[in-house]
């Protein structure tokens, strides 16, 4: 997928048909791997909007696959640097970790620290048999080697720049790029 | 969500709001007390010091826990054994823990204010567990939370607090965050113990439980100290738990769904009879479960909060130094 030209405050990276058809390759990123042991685990807050709605899409086909969310502000490695209070929303897994395949999901990949947040913390609620990445956006800029096993869509982001998902809008979701704004 | 402060000194000078972050946060870290791993990394480093100078059990425990289920190392002091024994002072105590990279200082000190001045003084966080018989923040809060998860909401509810109000720090605090978040708020005890003068901020005020049973979603009960009745403030007792005490007579005359609350150590056959307090309508074990939580919440949100090295004024936050800016990232 081809990234769209720079330039202006707020642009869009993809539209809600793009959008549309990111999402849509992660279903069938999951659906090929709901067997029996797999659930699906959306880091919070996009990662779990994706989750929502990868699972419905599944259950609309006739898949029904335990769904968790993860949140992973205790563990991010910027705590201390943070300017505003994190705010830390609900951790739950319905569903033993221990054995399980889990297909993690977040909307936005960039530098790596979250995914490596949300393993930690996988890792203290017990211990799966196998971790598989799905993003909608891999926007480029690791600084860890982390890697999706399916992405929507990839497109490299320049650093001076924030990939946002915009899940309000009523005609589905699409994806921004805002300039950066320090947190 | 609103906080910016460094410490937590009190209830008084909270909004709802922030009373609201600190119950809404307490909640998150209610659910990794019940993970098999009750650790997470994120005071990973930070150095917290239980600074009791009156005894504990309960607070200094919970607050050592809490702190230990944020990865934050714990550093006992006491006081007997400390150099206070040869005349230094808070502060210097203080200061002294504080260039050894104490990060959070929780301090509890039997005289009113002691913990601002604290504050005020250093740059790091201070956490009040108790300052003479001026606030305990952190119980007030605990009990909060207990009442929220019960009820669902504080406003509107009819809350009495019962006993010894006159000289307790719990019964300021819980004051303090009933009004701010919209109950009812009434004191109930012998009018030696129970100062008029409270009625000025806003509270009911009487001397006979029993016209109260009825009326109340929770009470409240606070130890009897024994040193008041030596000192005459009450006959004798028996006579306050004949006119004060709960017992099983008067709890079949309670509302549906009210509770009996006591911060602890509960004096069996004074305050609550064994039977009471071990009964359905208690909720004394619920108060001392998310004590944990509740701290957890505290020491997150005042190290968040912790200036970057010069500047002891806690009005000064977030971008004290520019330096440090730093962008999400993920």
């Amino acid at each position: 997928m081809g990234c769209p030209p720079g330039g202006g405050a707020v642009r869009t990276l993809a539209d809600e048909a793009a959008t549309r058809l990111g999402v849509g390759r992660i279903v069938e990123w999951a659906r090929a791997h709901a067997l029996p042991g797999a659930a699906l685990v959306g880091i919070q807050t996009g990662g779990a909007r994706l989750a929502e709605a990868v699972a419905s899409s599944l259950a609309a086909g006739g898949k029904t696959i335990p769904m968790g969310l993860l949140d992973i502000t205790l563990y991010r490695d910027d705590l201390a640097m943070r300017l505003r209070q994190p705010v830390v929303r609900r951790t739950e897994m319905p569903f033993s970790v221990d054995g399980a395949t889990i297909l993690l999901l977040d909307d936005v990949l960039y530098t790596g620290r979250t995914l490596r947040a949300a393993l930690g913390e996988l890792h203290d609620l017990g211990r799966p048999a196998r971790v598989l990445l799905g993003v909608l956006v891999d926007r480029g800029g690791r600084e860890l080697p982390i890697q999706p096993d399916a992405f929507g869509i990839r497109c490299d982001v320049p650093s001076g720049e924030r990939v946002e998902v915009d899940w309000s809008a009523s005609a589905g979701p699409r994806i921004l790029v805002t300039a950066e704004v320090p947190r | 969500m609103t906080w910016n402060a460094k410490d937590l000194l009190g209830i008084e000078e909270l909004t709802a709001g922030e009373i609201g972050t600190i119950l809404d946060t307490a909640e998150s870290f209610s659910e990794v007390t019940l993970r098999s791993v009750k650790k997470v990394p994120a005071l990973r480093g930070k150095i917290v010091v239980n600074l009791f100078y009156e005894p504990s059990t309960r607070t200094q425990h919970s607050f050592s826990l809490a702190a230990k289920s944020l990865s934050a190392e714990v550093q006992p002091f006491s006081v007997a054994s400390s150099s206070t024994t040869k005349g230094e002072t808070l502060l210097d105590t203080a200061r002294n823990l504080q260039a050894t990279g104490a990060d959070i200082i929780i301090l509890r000190h039997p005289a009113s204010g002691s913990a601002r001045h604290l504050a005020r003084a250093l740059t790091a966080s201070v956490i009040n567990a108790g300052d003479g018989a001026h606030e305990h923040p952190t119980q007030a809060l605990v009990d909060l939370f207990t009442l929220r998860r019960r009820f669902g909401r504080i406003a509107g509810l009819r809350v009495a607090i019962v006993g010894d109000v006159l000289h307790s720090r719990v019964a300021r605090s819980n004051l303090w965050g009933l009004l701010r978040l919209g109950a009812q708020v009434v004191l109930v005890g012998p009018s030696t113990l129970v100062p008029r003068e409270f009625e000025n901020l806003g509270v009911e005020i009487h001397h006979d439980i029993d016209r109260e049973l009825e009326r109340c979603d929770a009470f409240n009960f606070l130890r009897i100290q024994t040193e008041r009745q030596a000192a005459g403030l009450f006959p004798s007792l028996r006579e306050y738990t004949a006119m004060f005490g709960m017992n099983a007579t008067r709890a079949r005359r309670l509302k549906p769904g009210a509770v009996i609350m006591h911060p602890g150590p509960v004096n069996r056959g004074v305050e609550l009879t064994a039977e009471v307090a071990d009964g359905p309508r208690s909720v004394i074990l619920e108060q001392a479960a998310h004590g944990l939580a509740v701290r957890m919440a505290v020491l997150f949100l005042v190290s968040g909060h912790a200036p970057q090295g010069q500047g002891s004024d806690s009005a000064v936050q977030g971008a004290s130094s520019p330096a440090t800016t730093h962008n999400e990232r993920s």
